[in-house]
Order: C-alpha cells, then structure tokens, then sequence
C-alpha cells in the first residue's frame, strides 16, 4: 500500500517553511516524524497535495533550561525525550510518557511535536503534558505566540493551531523541589495506544502536606480530561496512601466517556480511578 | 531547496550498506520499496500496511525504524542498513548465527526484523536481560514462533559477542 501523489519539498529553514505553508495553504500538510501522518496516507485517509518536510530543519531538536521552563524542540524524537538527562531528572513522569510510547522503531522517529499536533484522544504526550501545564510554541509570519496545553486541545485530532502555524517548541515548566511527576497507562493490547492513562503533578509543602496537585486523565473523551475533583480532595491533605485513594476513586467526575469494542465506558471510569491512584502515589513519592 | 511537483520525481542520494546509490523516486515511494524494488534487496520484508509488524525493520542514521513508514525522500543523505548488509566477509553476524542455533525462525517471515531489532539492542545494550530483549522486540511481530527462540537466538548473540 502506497500514499496517492503529492508534491514534497524540505524547506531549510523556520522562515522558508512558514512561507511555503503559507503559499500551499489547505493543500499542504507539514511533515514531521510521519508516524501518524503517512499511515493515515497509506489509507487514503489523508491525501494531502504537498507535503512540506521539517526534517531538516535546524535546531528544533533537543531539550534544554530556559529561564524556570523546560524547553523540548518540536522534532525531538520521543526516544530523546526518554533518554534525556534533564528530562528524566526534572521531569520523570514526561520521560515516562515518552517510553510508553508505541514501540522502539516509533520511538526512534516519531516527534514530540508531531504528537502534539496529531492530537489522537489516544496519545500519551497530550496526557502528561496537560498535567504538567505545559505551553506550545505556535510560530506564524505574524510571530508567535504560546498557548497552554488546555486552550489547545480542542476536540478529537483537533488543536489551536492556526494553517498558516508551525507548533516550534513544547514548554514545561520546572516544578519547585519536592514536586514529583509521573505517568501511568493501560495500553491497548494489540494498538499499544491509551485506554487510559493518568499523568500527575504532586507539590509538597515541607510538612509533607500537599501544596498543589494537577491530575489529567487520557482515553476519558477526546482530549486529556482534569480530574479536578480528585484534584480538589488533595489540596492541603496529607499525601496518605487512603487519602490518595479517596481522592482518586473521583477522578472519573464529570468525565462522559464513550464504549467501545474494547472497553466499556464503566470499566474507562473504573480505570481512570486506577490509573489515577498510581499516577498520585509515584508522584507523591518521587520528590524531585 | 528543490520543490518537487505532484508526478514529478526526484534524485535521492543514500548510503545503504556503505554503498553509495542514487536514484530517481516520486515523493510517495516508501523506502521499503525503494529498497526492495529499487536496489534489490528484498531481504527487508513488508509484512503490514499498519506500522505495526516491524518486518520492515532497518537502521537509519544507526537508528531501527519502520521502513514502512518513512518516504524514500526522508531518507535522502542518510546511511542505512539493512539486513544484506550485516555478514562480515563472508561471515554472518552473531545475531544471524544466533537465530539459527536457537532456531529462532519459522517461516521466516520476521526475521529480517527481528534480526536489525536484536541488533539494534545490542549497540546499546550488549548484555540486556531478558525483560529487556523483550521490550526491544515489542516493535516486531511473529505469527510462527511463539517468540521464545527469539529470544533464546537473542540471548545466543549476545553470549557469543562478548567473547
Ligand atoms: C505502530 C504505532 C504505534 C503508536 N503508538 C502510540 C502510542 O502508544 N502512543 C502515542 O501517543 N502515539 C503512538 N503512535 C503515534 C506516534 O507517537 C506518532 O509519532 C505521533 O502521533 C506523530 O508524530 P510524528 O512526528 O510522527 O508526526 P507526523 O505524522 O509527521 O504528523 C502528525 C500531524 O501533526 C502535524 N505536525 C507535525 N509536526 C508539526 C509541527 N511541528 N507543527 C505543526 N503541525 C505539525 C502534521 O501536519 C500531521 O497532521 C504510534 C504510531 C505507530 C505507527
Ligand atoms: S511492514 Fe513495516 S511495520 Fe509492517
Ligand atoms: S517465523 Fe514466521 S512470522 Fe516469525
């Protein structure tokens, strides 16, 4: 199986790319690590006229500090993201994430960014990334501008991003000491992708009681659901394992999840307090 | 920056098993076929059209990825390997040994990437466990074998290169 005809061009550079997407308007599509783009291509699902390759574009490929955020270049392969020093020191859960992720081969090609864009209900990183309030870098001819993770995913494979914008650079800022980060998934068993998952962002005060808490649930409905009200069962409580617990058992509300052939919407719910519970505990005890 | 047209066709450069080759390819042509009908080298198999079997395994730039799913054009400039490109004078990796002595193979069908997978491993990670010769695999599907010889044949290559 093949994609059906389409231009291609490689810009080398943010300017030439912004000009070009510009020019092509509705026709082109950007192309980052093709793993979400060229199988729905294959499949005659996506038939773009042009594709315009970000490849080789310079430097939006590795993580690094940036004032008290961590900044991770848009075609940082998730493999990087995974093995990154700084990522796995400061950010655990995110490395995490990033881990899970499909399988070593996608791993080695598929980009942070990409993923983001792609905005599948069932992706990893848009889980983790709301829970980490992290912001994306959206670069037009107009400038750019950064908006957080929960005003960009708007609905099933749908974001914020304007036609004429490339999504340049992922943002997360650094959580204080004693924060912890983690992430927890059940994975489909033959796709790999999120059933559900949990990504969770624990603040201690010294006392040991909880200063802040972000909970984002994945595979609850088309974008990462807050659990605001397991969120709001924390604020200030001792971080126990039957306080976690209570917490957890409602981070399901409010959330209207779909059946489907594999999982039923109560076993989703079920599962979300589950993954919801091992996501907090990590967190609560990794005090990075 | 060249921009090629939708029917046109464009010059690729790469270097695949230290051969230099060029050739003309329209922007939709996969590298998996590019390698097989191309080059000839039909030893990288296609054994899905999901992304999910990994029989379509090579190395890029020394990285396993999914031939399947990358455009030839990506690929232009990089060095690949395939598996016709592991035997050494004549001979075989100890990978490709290791799948024999420990039968690790069926119909076969996999093997090609289950092979650049295993070897893949064991660049980074010459004396992996088992759990870890597991997860390295979880890209590559075997419908014959049940998977245990795999990972015997991996075991076997990793034993018999640290010699
Ligand atoms: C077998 C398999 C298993 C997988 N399993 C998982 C899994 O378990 N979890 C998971 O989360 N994902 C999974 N994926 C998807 C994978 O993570 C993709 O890499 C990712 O979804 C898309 O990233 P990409 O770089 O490949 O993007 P591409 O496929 O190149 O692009 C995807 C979309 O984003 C747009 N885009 C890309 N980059 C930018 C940018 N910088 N700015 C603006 N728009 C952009 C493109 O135009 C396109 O519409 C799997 C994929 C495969 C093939
Ligand atoms: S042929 Fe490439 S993954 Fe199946
Ligand atoms: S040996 Fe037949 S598919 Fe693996």
């Amino acid at each position: 199986m093949f994609p059906a005809n389409f231009g291609y061009v490689a810009p080398r550079s943010l300017q030439e790319a912004l000009e070009l997407l510009d020019k092509h308007g509705e026709d082109a599509k950007l192309l980052a690590g093709g793993h979400s783009l060229i199988p729905a291509m294959k499949l005659r699902l996506a038939r773009p006229g042009c594709l315009i390759d970000l490849g080789r574009l310079p430097g939006l490929g590795g993580a690094r500090i940036e004032g008290d955020s961590l900044a991770i270049g848009a075609l940082t392969v998730h493999a990087d993201v995974a093995s990154s020093e700084l990522v796995r020191r400061r950010l655990p859960g995110l490395a995490e994430a990033a881990s899970l992720i499909g399988d070593v081969q996608v791993r080695n090609r598929g980009t942070i960014g990409g993923s983001v864009a792609h905005a599948d209900p069932a992706a990893d990183f848009p889980v983790i990334l709301t829970a980490l309030n992290a912001s994306f870098v959206l670069v037009s001819p107009s400038g750019s501008r950064a908006v957080s993770a929960e005003d960009f995913f708007v609905d099933f494979y749908t974001t914020a991003l304007a036609a004429n914008e490339v999504l340049t650079e992922i943002r997360v800022p650094l959580p204080s000491p004693g924060a912890g980060t983690s992430y927890a998934k059940l994975p489909h068993p033959a796709s790999g992708y999120v059933v559900v998952s949990a990504g969770a962002l624990v603040i201690r005060q010294p006392s040991g009681l909880c200063a802040s808490v972000r909970v984002a649930i994945g595979g609850l409905g088309s974008v990462p659901f807050r659990a605001r009200a397991t969120e709001a069962a924390l604020q200030g409580q001792q971080l126990a394992p039957e306080i976690i617990a209570a917490a957890a058992a409602k981070a399901a509300e409010g959330a209207d999840p779909d059946d489907d052939v594999y999982a039923g919407a109560d076993y989703k719910r079920h599962m979300a307090t589950v993954y919801a519970r091992k996501a907090i505990e990590a967190a609560a005890s990794n005090k990075r | 920056m060249e921009q090629t047209m939708k029917d046109e066709t464009r010059t690729i450069a790469v270097t695949v098993n230290g051969t230099k080759r060029q050739a003309e390819v329209e922007p939709r042509e996969l590298l998996v076929y590019f390698l097989r009908d191309h080059l000839g080298l039909t030893g990288t198999h296609v054994g899905c059209d999901t992304s999910q079997c990994g029989a379509c395994t090579i190395l890029l730039d020394g990285r396993s990825v999914k031939s399947c799913t990358i455009l030839a054009v990506q690929a232009d400039g990089a060095e690949i390997t395939t598996v016709e490109g592991l035997a050494r004078e004549g001979a075989l990796h100890p990978v490709q040994e290791g799948f024999g002595e420990k039968h690790g193979l069926q119909c076969g069908y996999c093997t090609p990437g289950m092979i650049m997978s295993a070897v893949y491993l064991l660049k980074s990670n010459p004396r992996p466990s088992e759990e870890e010769i597991r997860r390295a695999l979880e890209g590559n599907l075997c419908r014959c074998t049940g998977y245990v010889n795999i990972i015997e044949a991996v075991k076997w290559a990793a034993a018999a290169s640290k010699k």
